[in-house]
């Protein structure tokens, strides 16, 4: 248990009485951290829920092409244990980028799928497998009725599911809007890199925006993008100056 | 050097087939042998052997069912028919999957035509009186397909044709609307006949060739079963027989065919294959269960063969006994599941390739290939997405090796803040001689709005025969 849901054992029996009453109280939900602890704390049960349906889309022009999107599900799934199953409807993943976010291509298994039809069937058939580290697929439409249904399939088995959104048009992008059953729902946007003080690309940093969370409250995130490993990190200014702030409230506190 | 194949027709030694030599120098099937050979003294000519082509055939529709389709039967003396509903989409459509069929028959030296028709008589037709060796007919345009090819098409006997010939009537098309009372009348049945199997106004069952000693169970019904969920329960009760036989000899199934035989003599057929030997009686029933949907039970189904169409030796493996290493999860019957849905070669994982073009870095391996050991370098950050092929876009750089200023990508420009590179990339001379001297030089460049790009100068900036010196945007980072 963090040290923040310590502090509110009110709010901690209310999620429990509430998830009792979602009919899952019998096993404590699995999650996946990122490691940030801004982030972590954020997210009911700190982390990504395992066990349930994620969304994620690109901002701005990423919601074409969903490389940010793409390279942060691929931090995800290098983070979990076993196969990682990918399906797309077109093939464009470079694989050795993924390899430098930490998910081997030994692990990942595409799927191309000819329609987003049968993007969902493959999704739902990977969830309900179970023996999966985490499934990814890139869909353009994701009505209520499939998020339920792939949302269920993931409870059942415990997997990781994560709908990368990604659409043809700029126009559809609109579509995001839309509710779905999805238990967060995150909004990945490219921004200027760490300046360097020589020439050259720094570090890339992304503006996580938590539009949805079940259970929890919306929050952005400006952090710095995967590292090798597929870890988030915060940028070393406001790192540090949280850790002296932090460090500084323990001390008072004593 | 000219070859023909000469046998006996009738009374007469004729020429039964001709070689693309011989038939340029006017020699046709049907010619006597005494006047080709009066023609042209350096013909070779061997007898035919009519019973070695018959079994060569049945060779090639055995190795047609196993890569193919489950149906496949032999249209004597020089054709293959197989029912592929429901193979096609394993293949990737109807038309590559012709295509995939002719490329294989001209590796193994023979000129082939593949046609996909409604009915076996169309097919028949159009594979040898169309010019175009590759064909598929839509749904419902038989008649207009059939209908300027010769009256010889339909599969009748000589003296029909000539006999129509006498009447002045050489093509389908005005055959098809004739009366049909006289000609049977004068000819008999069989034109009648003939062409409502062409339109398929009446069925012709195709009679599957076999594969030698397969392991099979079969049922009857004294009922015809039509429901979704009897035929379920039946192979539900089938498999395990089946399974039970394969265990028997220790082999697993890599392919089963379920065959239903209908009443009305037609045969529905579903196929499932795996990437192991499988031999768990669950997985099986469940892969089978989930092509019922796909099965057009008619008036009802009076007998299931359930063959085990490619079996292979099952090598058993201990379990890990746990005491550090933790199992990694068998996905093998999820793999089974997804290909027998989208098709094999759409489930794939990348392996590395030794090579620094980026488009040819990697190559497509089936899902469950051993694991290679050969990793990616990691010299240098690589973009989540490449494009299929790269975009030329309009860029101003300083010569011979800097990055581009700004450049102009599907109507928006750019302005450059920061950039990486050159990472220079040679041709592989060895692969291709054009290559020799060609050069690319990769940047990674991010805008002012945070977005990066890989682009690359096709040449090195400085000599002409390296490339065109023009700017390609080749993949996008995250």
């Amino acid at each position: 248990m963090t040290a923040e849901t310590w502090k509110k054992p009110g709010l901690e029996t209310l999620r429990a009485a509430i998830s009792r009453l979602e009919g899952h109280s019998d096993r404590r939900r699995k999650t996946l951290p990122f490691g940030v602890r801004e982030i972590d704390a954020r997210l009911p049960g700190g982390g990504l829920t395992l066990g349930a349906l994620h969304e994620v889309a690109g901002g701005g022009n990423d919601a074409l092409h969903s490389a940010a999107a793409g390279q942060f599900c691929a931090g995800i799934a290098a983070r979990t244990r076993g196969k990682v199953l990918w399906i797309v409807t077109r093939q464009d993943v470079f694989a050795p980028s993924l390899k430098q976010v930490g998910l081997s291509a030994r692990r990942t298994i595409y799927v191309e799928a000819g329609s987003d039809v049968d993007v969902l069937a493959c999704f739902e058939e990977g969830l309900r497998h179970g023996g999966l580290g985490a499934v990814v697929a890139e869909v353009a439409r994701l009505s209520m009725t499939a998020s339920r249904r792939l949302q269920l399939a993931a409870e059942t088995s415990g997997s990781l599911g994560i709908a990368i959104r990604r659409w043809r048009r700029q126009t559809d992008a609109a579509d995001f809007g839309q509710p779905t059953a999805s238990v967060t729902r995150w909004r990945i946007s490219v921004l200027p890199s760490v300046s360097l003080p020589v020439p050259g690309v720094g570090r890339p940093r992304w503006l996580l925006e938590l539009i949805r969370a079940r259970a929890g409250e919306c929050a952005d995130f400006e952090v710095e993008a995967c590292d090798g490993k597929g870890r988030l990190s915060l940028p070393a200014a406001l790192a540090d100056g949280s850790d002296q702030e932090a460090a500084g409230q323990r001390r008072a506190s004593a | 050097m000219p070859l023909a194949l000469a046998g006996r027709e009738g009374r007469r030694r004729v020429l039964l087939s001709v070689d693309l030599a011989a038939r340029k120098m006017g020699l046709r099937p049907g010619t006597p042998v005494a006047k080709a050979q009066a023609l042209y003294p350096d013909l070779v000519l061997m007898d035919a052997d009519p019973e070695g082509d018959r079994l060569g055939l049945e060779k090639l529709a055995l190795w047609f069912q196993h890569r193919i389709a489950p149906i496949v039967a032999v249209d004597a003396p020089d054709g293959l028919v197989l029912d592929t509903t429901g193979a096609d989409h394993l293949h990737g459509g109807e038309l590559p999957m012709l295509k995939d069929m002719v490329h294989r028959m001209a590796g193994a030296g023979f000129r082939a035509k593949a046609v996909v028709a409604d009915t076996w008589g169309a097919g028949h037709a159009i594979a040898r009186y169309c010019r175009a060796p590759i064909a598929v007919v839509p749904s419902g345009e038989t008649a207009s397909a059939l209908a300027d090819l010769p009256v010889e098409a339909l599969r009748l006997p000589d003296t029909i044709v000539d006999g129509l010939a006498t009447l002045g009537v050489s093509r389908i098309g005005p055959l098809t609307s004739m009366p049909r009372a006289p000609l049977a009348l004068r000819f008999g049945p069989d034109i009648a006949r003939r062409l409502d199997q062409a339109f398929g106004r009446i069925g012709e069952a195709i009679v599957p060739v076999r594969p030698v000693d397969p392991v099979e169970v079969s049922q009857n019904f004294a009922e015809p079963i039509g429901a979704a969920e009897t035929i379920a329960r039946y192979i539900g009760k089938l498999v395990p027989l089946l399974c039970q036989g394969l265990d028997e000899r220790g082999q697993g199934v890599r392919r089963l065919d379920l065959l239903l035989h209908r009443v009305d003599s037609r045969t529905e057929a579903i196929r499932v294959a795996t990437a192991m030997p499988v031999r768990d009686v669950k997985r099986l029933t469940r892969l089978l269960c989930e092509k019922i949907e796909t099965i057009d039970p008619g008036f009802g189904i009076e007998r299931m063969v359930l063959i085990a169409s490619l079996a292979e030796p099952i090598d058993r493996r201990q379990t890990v006994s746990s005491l550090i290493a933790e199992e990694e999860a068998d996905v093998s019957d999820l793999i089974d599941t997804l290909a027998n849905r989208v098709g094999t070669q759409a489930l794939y994982r990348f392996a590395p390739v030794e090579s620094d073009l980026p488009e040819r870095s990697f190559c497509r391996v089936p899902a469950l290939a051993p694991e290679e050991t050969k990793d990616w370098p990691d010299h240098w950050p690589r973009p989540t997405r490449l494009l299929a092929r790269p975009e030329p876009v309009q860029a101003m750089a300083e010569l011979p090796d800097q990055p581009p200023l700004f450049f102009i990508w599907r109507g928006v420009r750019r302005k450059v803040k920061c950039a990486d590179g050159p990472e220079r990339v040679f041709g592989e001379w060895w692969k291709n001689d054009a290559e020799l001297t060609i050069a690319r030089d990769y940047f990674r460049v991010e805008d002012t709005s945070g977005e990066r790009f890989w682009l690359y100068r096709a040449g090195d900036g400085e000599h002409g025969e390296t490339g065109s010196q023009g700017w390609f945007l080749h993949g996008i980072f995250g």
